[in-house]
This record gives C-alpha cells, sequence and structure tokens, in this order.
C-alpha cells in the first residue's frame, strides 16, 4: 500500500434525485497513478458518482476528497488540476481544431502545447479542421484533448468509447494507457466488461447505486481459490458443466471414467471465472441470458469494506445442465 | 496563474471572432436591421417625419436584436450543446465568461446603434443626435434590460429547434405595437395600452428623444422607470433559472 494520499477518497457516499435514491452509499479509494474503472449498467449510478467528483452536482451525504479537495466548493486550482471527458458535449462549431485546442490551453495556468496535445489524440491532420466537420469518433478524441491540454493530473473519463467502432476502441484504449505511463490518474465509467477488464487496475461494480464488488480484474474474476468451469458435451449430446476449486483432479475423473467407457468429451473445455461472468452475476444482467448462465453458483458479494469477494464454500457440489 | 480579467478577455476574443464566423448570427444581428433601415428608408424617402420615426425605430430594434434576440438563441444552444457544462469544468471563471457573452453582446449593440447613427445623419436626413448622453443613457438601459430578459427567456426555451419561434413569437409582435415602423399614435388604444407597459416602445422614446427631438433626460424619467422595472424581473428571473446543463444530458 502506498504511503501517498489517494487522488480519489469516496466514503458513504449518497445522493438522491427526489424519491429515486441514485446512490445509497458507496465508499472507494483510487491511488494516484492507477487507472480505476467504475463498471456497471446504465443507470447505476456511474455518471453521477463522476458528476460529484467532477463539481458538477452536490452530494446528498458522506465524504469527497478529490487531490485532496472538497470538489464542491469548485475552486480554481481544483479545476486546473483535472481534465473532464464528458459522456457527450457540444463544442464551438465554427472554429478549428487547433484554435479550440489553444484556447482551452490557455485557460490553464501550466497547458501542454497544442501540437503535442494533437499528436497524443491524433487529430494533427485535422488542426485546421472546423469542428463540425469532424466525424462522431474524431469529435470524442478532441474531447479528450481538450480534457489533456491543461496537463492535469487526475482525468475523469465518462463512457470513453460509447458508439466507438471496435478499431477506434483499441485506438482510445491505447491512449489511456499512454495517459497512465505519464502517471496520470484515471477515473473511466464503462459499460463495456471488456474495457474495464482492459484497462482498469481496480474496478468497482456498481448497480442501483451500490458497489456490488470491488478489486483488480484479475481478483473480480476469481484470484485465490477460483472455480474453474469445466465443460464438455456427452455421448446424448447433452452438453455438461462441472465447478471445481481443483480442474486438475476432476479433469483426471472425467478423463478416467470416459476413457473407460470407451467414449469421447467432446468440445471439453477448462475455463476460469472471468470478470464477465462476475458481473454477469452480480449485476443480475444475465437475466435473459443463457440458461447455463443461470446455474452459475451464487457469488460473493462484496464485504462492506469493498474488498475482493473472498470465495467460499469450495466444496459446491458439480452441477450437470442439460442445454435446451 | 492568468487573472479573471485577462481569461474574460481572451473568452471575449473568442467569442467576437465566432459571431464573424457563423452567417445567422451575423445576419440577425447585423444585416437584418440595416436591410430594413435601407427597406424602409428608401420608402419613406422624402417624408422627414417618417424617417424620424424609423431611425430611432430600428436603433432601439438593434439594441433588442443584439442582446435578447442573440442571448435568447446562443444561451438556448450553448446550454443544449453541453458547452457550458464544459466551461464549467475549466477554470475559467464564472464571472469572466458571462461578463465575455454579455461584453460580446454590448458590443454589437453599440455597433449596430452606431451604424444606425451615421446612416440616419448621411441617408436620411437627420442630424447628428442632440444629446450624446441620452443616447448612451438609454442604449446602456436597453442593453441591461434586454439581455437579461433575452437570458431569462433561454431558460424557458427547452431546445435549439424551438429557439426561434418562441423567441420570435414575443419580438415581432412588440416590435410591431412598439413604434419602430410606424408613429404608434395611429395603433388601436390598447395596443398603446400593451406597448406602455412593454421596454421597448421606451427605449425608442429615450433614443428618439436624444436623435430627433432633443428633448433631455428629465423628460424620460418614467421611461427609465419601466426599463429599469423590467430589467430587475429580468436580472432576477436570469440567475434564478440559470442552469449550466441542457435538458437532455
Amino acid at each position: 500500500m502506498s504511503s501517498a494520499p489517494a487522488a480519489i477518497e469516496v466514503t458513504g457516499l449518497r445522493k438522491s434525485y427526489g424519491t429515486l435514491e441514485a446512490l445509497r452509499g458507496i465508499s472507494f479509494s483510487v491511488r494516484r497513478g492507477e487507472v480505476f474503472g467504475l463498471l456497471g449498467p446504465n443507470g447505476a449510478g456511474k455518471t453521477t458518482t463522476v458528476e460529484i467528483l467532477e463539481g458538477y452536482r452536490e452530494r446528498g451525504g458522506g465524504s469527497v476528497a478529490v487531490l485532496g479537495e472538497d470538489p464542491e466548493r469548485r475552486s480554481r486550482e481544483l479545476r486546473a488540476r483535472v481534465g473532464i471527458v464528458l459522456q457527450s458535449c457540444g463544442i464551438y462549431r465554427h472554429l478549428t481544431v487547433h484554435e479550440v485546442l489553444s484556447h482551452w490551453a490557455g485557460l490553464y495556468p501550466r497547458p501542454r502545447p497544442v501540437a503535442e496535445v494533437l499528436e497524443v489524440v491524433g487529430l494533427t491532420d485535422k488542426a485546421d479542421e472546423r469542428t463540425r466537420r469532424l466525424s462522431g469518433g474524431q469529435r470524442r478524441r478532441l474531447d479528450l484533448g481538450l480534457a489533456l491540454v491543461g496537463d492535469p493530473e487526475l482525468i475523469f473519463l465518462d463512457e470513453p468509447t460509447t458508439g466507438f467502432d471496435p478499431a477506434a476502441r483499441r485506438n482510445a484504449w491505447d491512449t489511456v494507457r499512454s495517459l497512465r505511463d505519464l502517471g496520470k490518474t484515471i477515473l473511466l465509467t464503462t459499460h463495456y466488461l471488456d474495457e474495464a477488464q482492459a484497462l482498469a487496475d481496480q474496478v468497482a461494480i456498481i448497480k442501483d447505486g451500490r458497489i456490488l464488488a470491488q478489486g483488480s480484474p484479475q481478483e473480480l474474476g476469481g484470484g485465490e481459490g477460483e472455480r474453474y468451469t469445466v465443460s464438455y458435451v456427452d455421448g446424448a449430446g447433452r452438453r455438461v458443466e462441472h465447478r471445481t476449486l481443483d480442474p486438475t483432479s476432476l479433469l483426471h475423473e472425467l478423463t478416467g471414467q470416459a476413457l473407460a467407457r470407451g467414449q469421447r468429451l467432446h468440445k471439453l473445455s477448462v475455463t476460469r471465472p472471468s470478470l464477465e461472468e462476475v458481473y454477469l452475476e452480480l449485476t443480475g444482467e444475465h437475466a435473459a441470458g443463457s440458461e447455463t448462465a443461470m446455474e452459475m453458483g451464487p457469488l460473493e458479494r462484496a464485504t462492506e469494506a469493498g474488498g475482493p469477494p473472498a470465495t467460499t464454500d469450495p466444496d459446491s457440489p458439480t452441477r450437470v445442465t442439460a442445454d435446451a | 496563474m492568468p487573472d479573471a480579467l485577462a481569461l474574460g478577455w481572451r473568452q471575449y476574443r473568442l467569442e467576437r471572432r465566432m459571431f464573424w464566423r457563423n452567417p445567422a448570427a451575423a445576419f440577425f444581428n447585423f444585416l437584418l436591421p440595416l436591410s430594413l433601415l435601407a427597406l424602409l428608408g428608401a420608402v419613406a424617402s422624402g417624408h422627414q417625419r417618417d424617417l424620424n420615426i424609423i431611425v430611432p425605430g430600428i436603433a432601439g430594434m438593434s439594441v433588442m436584436t443584439t442582446t435578447f434576440i442573440a442571448l435568447a438563441h446562443n444561451m438556448t444552444a450553448l446550454r443544449e450543446d453541453g458547452v457550458l457544462k464544459r466551461i464549467r469544468g475549466t477554470p475559467l471563471p464564472t464571472g469572466a465568461y458571462l461578463g465575455a457573452l454579455a461584453a460580446n453582446a454590448v458590443t454589437n449593440a453599440a455597433v449596430q446603434v452606431s451604424i444606425v447613427v451615421v446612416a440616419g445623419k448621411l441617408f436620411f436626413g437627420l442630424s447628428w443626435p442632440k444629446d450624446w448622453l441620452e443616447l448612451i443613457v438609454f442604449v446602456a438601459a436597453g442593453v441591461v434590460c434586454f439581455a437579461s430578459l433575452g437570458v431569462a427567456l433561454s431558460h424557458a426555451i427547452p431546445n435549439s429547434e424551438s429557439a426561434p419561434v418562441i423567441v420570435n413569437a414575443v419580438f415581432l409582435p412588440v416590435i410591431l405595437i412598439s413604434g419602430v415602423f410606424f408613429d404608434p399614435k395611429h395603433a388601436p388604444g390598447f395596443l398603446r395600452d400593451i406597448a406602455q407597459a412593454l421596454p421597448l416602445k421606451h427605449v425608442i422614446d429615450g433614443l428618439s428623444a436624444a436623435m430627433v427631438t432633443g428633448r433631455g433626460l428629465g423628460d424620460h424619467l418614467s421611461a427609465l422607470a419601466v426599463i429599469g422595472l423590467w430589467s430587475v424581473a429580468g436580472i432576477v428571473l436570469a440567475v434564478r433559472g440559470f442552469s449550466w446543463e441542457g435538458h437532455r444530458s
């Protein structure tokens, strides 16, 4: 554990809109230099959380410190140290990319050179283009450029790749990684699992205003005592799935039996639980999914402190399910 | 850190540049009143009594277009497009930003009224304004009044698409009954009463006195009072309803 103060410290954060409780007491902390992912379905409370941290909304309760300051005070000093990429935000349509960026640079005490920012977000070719002529993806890159030009220590990215094509997503991911390499702290929200898995050092899964689980993607995916899924199709064409903490001996047993019967285990696979499974399990998003997903054992909820889920019940019985 | 004034000045220069790059803004703020002046002036050419009404009328209308219309449109668009929200996330102080927006509108009003005054002298048989102070006082009062009312109206406009409809639904009847194009003495009594209660007629009366009749400020204190009341209402509504975020987000 680093002794440096956290970049973001959130304790018992609450927020209501009328009778709707958007945040029901969430706590997490983001260390300096890490990429923290707030992962959850639409309406989970992700944007409300970041907008409180950005100083756009007042909290209902709890305490919040961003770079050691209360964002509700909206001090200029704090705003100069933070870069914000909002979900959808217009920009001056009649100005060129370069004009907008250099204007923004002038609003900050220690801006980065505009040419450098254009390079980082890949808009050098478009520097003299009016912003209204940019494509959707290019506009998102300009959004990022505007958030970077003040050379912030902390960057908020609210659903940075929603609506991107796969190639553009990869590019955006590379940009986020390069920002981390520069030592920036990044808080990103996403409803894409692969994005959280690919980018985040720490992930908090949020739903209905509560944090359901928290930890590194590896920890959330299982960590100590992770349960493997062994599946195959048996002689009758049925798909069989087993959960186990000890795949080695289970495989030995299964293959031994099969060989003894002179059968083959078709489509045999051994998979580690992914962040995706944990996510689907916790958020209930799999409800409309396959039956096999429904059959997965209950996963442990995060503790109040928000640590990684500890696996219990190591001897849970294996299940056999039939595919419809 | 650059101070608020320098940042406001920077923002003001950007607003000026954007104004000239936006054809719609340039049209509504400059070409429309000036072409109306040219057109009506040509029609009334030779009839000095009509010209004496039209020139100050267009000057008053210019104050309203450059502030009321421009700000009602712009504040709606900036809010709904998310520009206001984005600006709010930067270190640009709120006062510097809003000050720059206001200064942009004031610049347009000043330039426009100056053009009308010069055109009145050169083409439409008016002398130079007889009371410069009165001219400045009424332009300033009109700017404050219509700017705040424009911002206040923007709060009631749900999106950019409906802005022109709502703004013109207010603007067109007001200029028609307030004596921009004709002497309101000939209008029906109830329309005159409505016009008396609205600020534009009083701005035009003041401008007319400054530019044509030479009747001093002292004769127009009640006009200033009406403009002042509307200003107070406009400022209260503009501040209370202000939102940095659009309805869509």
